[in-house]
């Protein structure tokens, strides 16, 4: 019963955050701090996990493939499929909800226990949206981007790795990365992206808007956005995945 | 003016407000006073609708505000400024931005002209050039000060302030007290003042409503209130050994 009263109270949270704006160009503002705050703020952390990733993809499938009937390029396609089909878009969209998430979750959570959403609301300002909607959108907005790069930073990653081990040569990486590609595995993993970013931004919305009590509870509303968050990066990346492949 | 005719909320099985009716005067300080946890600020919570009533009515200017629709109850909350117990400042934001953020999302004034407003606010609670200095930056009374100057920065013909006075020193207190006051006198405002500070009740009590229990116990004005004979609400008044002295130290004078 408590998943009805909670999918039911999300749901009427997601319909007041898509209701229309008070003002447009003070919620384009916020869209742009918060591709700052939610996007750019990220990119380190994403370069880092997704060049050594990448690297270590590279040298595991070294490691494995032993047998002379497969060829060296075989390195570039596994780093590259592995990174364009789960990693960059599933592990690194599971980090950022750990990253996110939280953030999210813990500003939206102490606002509400400091009375600054009660401030908006009797403002006249739909709270839920003026909160929540920039996030949702900058969060859609910025996350195929930065899995852009996480991709392109993986590869080359498993590439500067391959190279350093004497793994493969340059030619049968770069060879290997551009073999047997099929661009519909793009849409693939982007619609997964953008379905991820949605989960994330709004599940911990959710839990930071409805928060009671004090620095406790905030805290609990961190834990819950980030375990929601991820269970149903899972859920949604195997829905999206059986839609795509069968 | 606003007006309230029975009403009541309940939370559970605990009847909390229990048919409460007064009029707030405008271009008075209208105070709601009572014990912790006797419903005021229930009371004031269901005014500005971030509780629903369970009957009754809630009338602003005529109109009876928990019976309009969405949009309509955005318009009434427009005219409404509020000072939160704990001020209620958007951390992210330098004073300057707090206070201008009511008149970016509802007014059409130019930059320069909302800057104006900002700087005239800022005077009005004296925090000149202050504009650049970010909530945690300030003290506790300076923080309600700017709050104040936020929720009058629209132009509000309701204000409503919950415990303006709670955590501050006496002196900060009266500071604030008069503030409001003189505000509301400025601008024809009417003024709802939540508290429990009889200082307060006896410097800017204009009109008085008593809560206990949740129910409306006595009205009457912060000078009517010391020679009441309410035995409630003189344990209420007369609840510190020092106010009780100094009473009987001025009667017998």
């Amino acid at each position: 019963m408590k998943l009805f009263f909670h999918l039911g109270r999300y749901f009427i949270l997601i319909r007041r955050v898509f209701s229309k704006p008070e003002k447009v160009s003070v919620y384009m503002r916020q869209i742009v701090h918060e591709i700052d705050n939610i996007g750019i703020s990220s990119l380190p952390i994403i370069a880092i996990i997704s060049f050594f990733m990448g690297g270590v993809i590279t040298i595991q499938a070294a490691f494995g493939f032993t047998s002379p009937i497969i060829p060296l390029y075989a390195l570039g396609f596994t780093t590259r499929e592995s990174m364009l089909l789960e990693f960059s878009p599933t592990i690194v969209c599971l980090i950022l909800a750990g990253k996110i998430g939280s953030n999210i979750a813990s500003e939206i959570g102490s606002m509400r226990i400091t009375e600054q959403i009660d401030a908006l609301e009797i403002m006249g300002i739909n709270s839920a949206g003026f909160l929540i909607l920039p996030k949702i959108a900058a969060g859609v907005l910025i996350f195929p981007f930065l899995i852009a790069i996480s991709m392109f930073l993986g590869i080359f990653g498993g590439y500067i790795m391959g190279m350093a081990t004497g793994a493969c040569s340059s030619y049968e990486f770069i060879f290997g990365i551009q073999a047997f590609f099929e661009p519909w595995k793009l849409y693939y993993s982007f619609t997964k992206v953008i379905t991820f970013a949605f989960l994330i931004t709004s599940i911990s919305s959710y839990f930071g808007y409805y928060t009671q009590g004090g620095a406790l509870e905030v805290g609990k509303s961190s834990t819950s956005a980030v375990v929601y968050s991820s269970i149903l990066i899972l859920i949604f990346n195997f829905i999206i995945t059986q839609l795509f492949f069968t | 003016m606003i007006e309230i005719k029975n009403i009541s909320k309940t939370f559970g099985d605990r009847l909390v407000v229990d048919d409460v009716s007064f009029v707030f005067e405008q271009g008075k300080t209208n105070l709601i006073i009572g014990e912790s946890g006797s419903g005021k600020t229930t009371i004031m919570k269901l005014m500005v609708g971030l509780h629903e009533i369970d009957g009754g009515e809630i009338l602003y200017d005529g109109e009876n505000f928990p019976t309009l629709g969405v949009k309509e109850k955005q318009d009434v909350r427009k005219k409404i400024g509020m000072l939160f117990q704990g001020g209620a400042l958007f951390d992210s934001q330098t004073l300057e931005d707090n206070i201008k953020f009511p008149l970016d999302m509802f007014s059409d004034m130019t930059e320069e002209e909302k800057l104006d407003r900002v700087n005239f606010c800022l005077d009005k609670v004296q925090l000149t050039n202050r504009n650049k200095l970010y909530p945690g930056e300030l003290s506790g009374g300076m923080k309600k000060r700017a709050a104040l100057a936020r929720a009058i920065s629209n132009n509000p013909q309701y204000l409503f302030c919950d415990e303006p006075n709670s955590g501050l020193d006496p002196k900060t207190a009266i500071v604030i007290d008069n503030l409001i006051q003189s505000l509301t006198h400025e601008f024809n405002i009417t003024t709802i003042v939540i508290t429990h500070d009889m200082n307060s009740v006896v410097e800017i009590g204009e009109k008085v409503l008593y809560i206990y229990k949740g129910k409306p116990w006595w009205t009457g004005n912060g000078k009517d209130i010391l020679q009441t004979t309410n035995p409630e609400l003189l344990d209420f008044v007369f609840a510190s050994g020092f106010m009780k002295e100094v009473f009987n130290a001025v009667n017998k004078k």
